[in-house]
């Protein structure tokens, strides 16, 4: 397993690297002037514009620009938001905390209701429990996150008040926000679900395990649901940055604290080391848990750990 | 991929070349395919309502009741009723009216960012998978890295380095989904670049491009159509999510993002303001996602003879 890990560990680098070139170039690369790009829609002074060309290095050549930013990174130094006048880090560091338990709470939702409805549909192949599972799958990747934010709210925080709208504290607050977020996730894992457990349950083994006198319980969980595990771990691993897009949306949608709120202001605002600071912690997240990811096959799927 | 770009430039106008040639095989292909749609309930609904939502929104001067930005202080928000089948906004204009005109934006950024993914995406996977080497793996060490983000915060940094509007809405959201088309086009390449009809092409003579876009390409396109398809709906969604969030077309034009925000602080008393354009989105999107896993069964040759 340890060649495994490294090989996985190796893999990232290239990745990680591209990221950092990308985020830096989200500067250089807006048409004109960085510096006037810096400067927002604030109208401002030659002397002000080369001010800010010296504070942010925009005087040097590209590449002194690309090590001195990335010494910065390193050390968790993400530079000043220009328009928030604080290091991008500390605001990254607050928000980041409420999306990611909020994108948790997506892969919760995605897992269990995903598994359910995908198994519901295999098992009863062709009757009407299929039909629902997958008209509730087709729904899932067909509505728009925040549409279906605004229905839930509508009806069971407005209509029937069981969930409140609005507010972050707390299991309660998480639980509508966390469905929205996941459920689209769900929807795919269903599908993938459904078909992985088809194909399964006809193949010879799951007849010689049901000729073994296995109960149908135990040939469903050991043998079906196990292989179709594997895909779905895949699938949320690399779903994870549409879960933390969605995440972002929905904050929007709930009122909530998160990465979303900043992201959108730094943009209205032209905040360029705020959108740089949350691309690059938004990708190494990504990068991380795709890590995590691999890592957890070897432990569900043998033919990896040994292999 | 913009070291796939160079040699391929002088033959973008022959890719249209092998899928309109009619061959006697592809007239085949399509006719088969768009029998085996048509024999597809789910895919015959979608197909039919998203013709109505085509056909009602290049209509929309001529269907919808009222000026979609005509202010009526005599109407405001006023519940569905015979006047107004959809309700009136804040502004006492005509939320029917409004969603009919808003498709004219929706729809077309879904279509634009769709083409704008699929000919970078497909010529980027073409190169991949074919020349195989340091060109693959330079063309997919970028993939995985946007892979790595977010589409729709992807989409929010494009925005934010081009400038808003609809047009650079329609860039960004389909660059983003690039490595789709890549990832798809690249695993289909390898599974036909070593077959006998490649090789015996390139024993005539024929160069990379010519092989890629006139042997290789028809043969992994049923792959690419289901992807753009679903990929219609898919930049539809994100399109909207960003009017949605104040960052792609700006209100007063009518786009069903915006308008779903527009009502969003209303909800509690005037729910069709938004109820109304988010149900446009839905159903558009799940029209464009029944047709597109028809196509996906009708064009899956493990499934055609059945």
């Amino acid at each position: 397993m340890g060649p495994y890990i490294a090989r996985r560990l190796l893999q990232a680098i290239p990745v990680l690297f591209g990221l950092s070139v990308f985020t830096f170039l989200i500067l250089h690369l807006v048409p004109g002037d960085p510096a006037l790009a810096l400067a927002g829609d604030r109208p401002l002074s030659d002397a002000q514009l080369q001010e800010i060309r010296v504070a942010y290095g925009l005087d040097r050549p590209l590449f002194e620009q690309y090590t001195s930013y990335m010494a910065g990174v390193l050390q968790g130094d993400l530079g000043e938001g220009f328009h928030s006048r604080r290091p991008v880090a500390d605001s990254i560091r607050e928000a980041i905390g409420p999306t990611l338990q909020l994108a948790l709470a997506g892969v919760i939702v995605a897992v269990v209701l995903g598994l359910l409805l995908g198994v519901m549909a295999a098992l009863f192949h062709n009757t009407w429990l299929d039909s629902l599972a997958m008209v509730i799958a087709l729904l899932g990747v067909s509505v728009p996150v925040f549409y279906l934010g605004l229905l839930l709210i509508f009806f069971l925080s407005f209509q029937i008040q069981i969930f409140p709208a609005t507010g972050s504290e707390g299991i309660r607050n998480l639980i509508l926000p966390g469905f929205v977020v996941g459920f689209s996730s769900a929807a795919y894992i269903a599908r993938l679900v459904r078909s992985s457990m088809l194909e399964t349950l006809r193949q010879d083994y799951v007849n010689t395990a049901r000729a073994k006198g296995l109960s149908e319980r135990l040939v469903v969980v050991r043998h079906a649901l196990r292989n179709a595990l594997i895909p779905t771990i895949t699938f949320m691993g690399l779903q994870f940055a549409g879960l933390l897009g969605g995440a972002i949306v929905t904050e929007q949608i709930f009122s909530r604290p998160g990465l979303g709120r900043i992201a959108i202001s730094a943009i209205n605002n032209r905040d360029f080391p705020v959108i740089q600071g949350i691309v690059l912690v938004a990708g190494l997240t990504y990068v991380i848990v795709n890590l995590l990811v691999d890592l957890s096959y070897a432990l569900v799927d043998p033919r990896i750990r040994y292999g | 991929m913009d070291n796939a770009q160079p040699a391929l430039a002088p033959t973008l106008a022959a890719i249209s070349d092998p899928m309109m040639a009619g061959q006697p095989k592809s007239r085949g292909l399509l006719s088969d395919t768009l029998r085996r749609v048509a024999r597809n309930p789910g895919a015959l609904i979608g197909l039919i309502v998203l013709l109505a939502i085509v056909l009602l929104t290049l209509l929309a001067p001529v269907v919808a009741p009222y000026d979609p930005t005509r202010q009526d202080t005599q109407a405001i928000r006023l519940g569905p009723s015979l006047n107004h089948l959809f309700g009136t906004d804040t502004f006492g204009r005509d939320v029917l009216s409004r969603v009919l005109y808003g498709g004219r934006y929706s729809l077309p950024v879904g279509l634009v960012a769709v083409a704008v993914a699929s000919l970078f995406g497909v010529l980027a996977g073409l190169a991949a998978g074919y020349y195989g080497r340091w060109v693959d793996t330079i063309i997919m060490r970028f993939v995985d890295i946007l892979l790595a983000l977010p589409g729709i915060l992807m989409v929010m940094a494009i925005v934010a380095i081009l400038g808003g509007g609809i047009f650079n809405l329609m860039i960004a959201v389909g660059l983003a989904a690039i490595p789709d088309y890549t990832r798809v086009v690249r695993g289909a390449v390898l599974s036909v670049r070593e077959s006998e009809y490649v090789t015996a092409t390139r024993v005539l003579g024929a160069t990379g491009p010519r092989i890629m876009l006139r042997h290789i390409l028809p043969n992994v396109l049923p792959p690419v159509i289901v992807l753009m398809t679903l990929g219609i709906a898919g930049a539809i969604l994100l399109g909207s999510t960003l009017s949605f969030l104040g960052l792609g077309i700006q209100p007063p034009t009518p786009e069903w993002g915006n308008m779903l925000a527009d009502g969003r602080t209303i909800l509690r008393t005037a729910w069709w303001v938004s109820f109304f354009p988010g149900l446009a989105i839905a159903v558009t999107v799940l029209a464009i996602n029944l047709l597109g896993d028809g196509l996906r069964d009708a064009l899956d040759p493990r499934l055609r003879n059945r």
